[in-house]
């Protein structure tokens, strides 16, 4: 089986994130980039099933600037085999991302591709369900199990009730979750490996797709600050507060 | 202008969800229409018909859809989606599931999470875990997003009853099916849904500690969540977690014990109209937008709160 695994580059997770004093956009210049952290967990499954022996190759995928490539560099550390950047400047956003994709993928031909149920900067939980709505293939979202059987996986999917498990044929995109598994720490020498593995570079205009953005974004600012209260000295203060004062209890 | 709004709900009850999307599909202006897509699924039906502003209630009755396989319903919803200037649904794990699926095949973007309207195409949505707001304008003919439930109050279900129509089933996909279910059994409230919350995090322990916030919650009639930090440690099922990756509430009370306050949690709860922390450390970051902070040992101050709740009902 080949296995296909879109990575993206984000902000890190620990940065808190300021909007420009001109509202155009959030502050990004100088702040720690990262791979997003379930595209993390979509590469650690991809590899784990490596190692069962169940897949044979891994692709990691990453659309956007050049410096995506450190992320795609990444990807290949921790097991990855080899590496697809489409590059440019340009906003993407998740339909465009999944329509570029889309192309990677016929000419890939991968039979499971798995990408991170949400990116952390926007936030927008789409891409993978956009990907197998355009190759017309099933999906298994916001995965914590991921078990392969003959022509179908069986993805236990983490739902607002709880768990939900479906059965999916192949190919299929899958989307991870946070409990699907935990990523390896990179080691020193496979961060070197990698520099080696190949990582080929495309345009979006040698793919021909159209990647104009859909929606503007016409500002961004920050929510209104929660001021901080009081500290309270007892339990019995809390109580009365909320009580007498706040009138929630 | 029309609106098609997909309802959340498991065949039998009309999820709550459903309801706040309803309000947000009453803010665009024009006319509602509401698809029920299940499986004997006549009572859902009928409860939506029941909701204010619902003009018209479609259902589509199949055995591939009992499960809301978003293959199918995607399907569904596309060959609906003629004439509807938007498609809402709510920004639960169903609706997150199935509509960037439709927006794809309608070749449109999808506006997730949409906070508050500004117009019929300008909407308001978190990025960056509500760090930031963006407000963005659809360039596209029709508008498919999903609505955050907390950010819209819950639309009546007092209305004179809508007309409900039936609608062809889409042939069933063949892509997926529905394999079983591990749902949370609790008598307490649902965490959207619920007045007070009381979670826990890590600071818990281990999942036998969470019996104290159990206790206070029955008090208070509360719903229990936690951490994502209490939860991979297994003290609790995922279906708790609150946050930017978990669910997002705002509750009037939220009472957060031996939680530190990470933005990711705090994207899940900083809109609760009253936060309590209970938290040993005094620096903890959970301080800086609780409005009642106390430092205390959460297993002194737990077991104190729930003797103090007693005495209130003893005192009336
Ligand atoms: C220079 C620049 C400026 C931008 N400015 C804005 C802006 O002002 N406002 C705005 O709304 N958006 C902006 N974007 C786009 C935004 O950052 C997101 O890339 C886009 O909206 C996709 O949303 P998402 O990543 O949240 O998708 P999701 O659907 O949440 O992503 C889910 C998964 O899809 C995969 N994936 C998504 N994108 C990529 C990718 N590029 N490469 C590899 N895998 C991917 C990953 O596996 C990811 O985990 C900008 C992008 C660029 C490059
Ligand atoms: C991609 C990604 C997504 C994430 N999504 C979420 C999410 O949706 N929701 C979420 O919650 N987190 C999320 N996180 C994790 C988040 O970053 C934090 O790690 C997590 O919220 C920490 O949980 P915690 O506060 O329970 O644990 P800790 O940060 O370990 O805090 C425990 C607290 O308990 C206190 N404590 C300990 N013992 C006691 C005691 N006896 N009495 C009183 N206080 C005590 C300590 O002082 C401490 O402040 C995400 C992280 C990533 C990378």
């Amino acid at each position: 089986m080949k296995i296909l695994v879109a990575v993206k580059r984000v902000v890190d997770y620990n940065v808190k994130v300021r909007a420009k004093a001109d509202g155009s956009g959030v502050e990004t210049a100088n702040v720690k980039m990262s791979m997003n952290p379930f595209d993390e967990i979509a590469i650690e499954e991809a590899v784990r099933l490596q190692e069962a022996g169940k897949a044979k190759e891994i692709v990691a995928v990453s659309l956007g600037v050049a410096a995506c490539q450190d992320t795609i560099r990444t990807a290949l550390a921790m097991g990855a085999d080899r590496g697809i950047l489409v590059e440019t400047d340009a906003e993407l956003q998740p339909l465009a991302v999944a329509k570029l994709l889309k192309v990677v993928v016929e000419k890939e031909q991968p039979d499971l591709i798995i990408l991170g149920k949400q990116a952390i900067d926007d936030d927008a939980n789409q891409t993978g369900q956009m990907l197998a709505a355009l190759l017309g293939w099933s999906q298994g979202t916001f995965a914590s199990k991921v078990e392969i059987g003959d022509g179908a996986i069986n993805v236990t999917r983490e739902v607002d009730g709880g768990l939900e498990t479906v059965a999916i044929k192949l190919p299929a995109v899958v989307t991870s979750d946070l409990r699907l598994n935990e990523p390896r720490f990179v080691k020193l020498p496979n961060i070197m490996k990698a520099k080696k593995k190949p990582l080929a570079v495309l345009k979006p205009a040698e793919l021909g797709v159209d990647i104009a953005p859909r929606l503007i974004t016409l500002k961004v600012q920050e929510p209104p600050k929660r001021q901080a209260g009081i500290k309270v000295d007892t339990v019995a203060i809390l109580v009365d507060k909320l009580r007498n004062e706040a009138h929630v209890i | 202008m029309s609106i098609l709004v997909i309802a959340e709900h498991d065949n039998a009850v009309l999820k709550a969800a459903t309801l706040n999307t309803i309000t947000a599909a009453s803010q665009l202006g024009g006319d509602i229409a509401i698809l029920v897509a299940g499986h004997q699924c006549g009572a859902v039906a009928q409860a939506a018909a029941q909701v204010v502003g619902v003009k018209k209630v479609l259902v589509a009755d199949a055995p591939h859809y009992a499960n809301q396989l978003a293959e199918n319903v995607a399907a569904l919803v596309v060959s609906l989606a003629g004439g509807y200037s938007h498609i809402l649904a709510p920004a639960t794990a169903a609706g997150k599931n199935t509509l960037p699926r439709v927006a794809a095949l309608l070749d449109v973007a999808q506006v997730s999470d949409v906070i508050k309207i500004d117009s019929v195409n300008t909407f308001v949505r978190p990025i960056y875990a509500g760090n930031v707001l963006a407000t963005v304008q659809s360039q596209d003919s029709v508008k498919v997003m999903t609505v955050r439930g907390t950010a819209f109050p819950a639309a009546a279900t007092t209305g004179s009853p809508a007309s409900i129509e039936a609608v062809a089933p889409v042939a069933d996909a063949g892509l997926s099916s529905f394999v079983g279910q591990q749902l949370t059994q609790s008598d307490r409230p649902e965490l959207t849904a619920a007045r007070i919350i009381i979670s826990g995090g890590r600071g818990m322990g281990n999942g036998d500690n969470f019996k104290l916030l159990e206790d206070v919650a029955d008090k208070l009639s509360a719903a229990v969540g936690a951490s994502r930090a209490a939860v991979d440690a297994g003290f609790v099922p995922n279906d708790y977690q609150v946050g930017q990756t978990g669910k997002v509430v705002a509750p009037d009370l939220y009472i957060a014990v031996g939680i530190s306050g990470a933005i990711q949690h705090l994207a899940g709860m900083k809109d609760s109209k009253v936060i309590v922390a209970i938290n040993k450390d005094e620096e903890a970051p959970i301080f800086q937008v609780a409005d009642y902070g106390l430092v205390a040992d959460l297993f002194v101050a737990v077991p104190e709160l729930s003797r103090e709740l007693d005495q209130l009902k003893a005192a009336g």
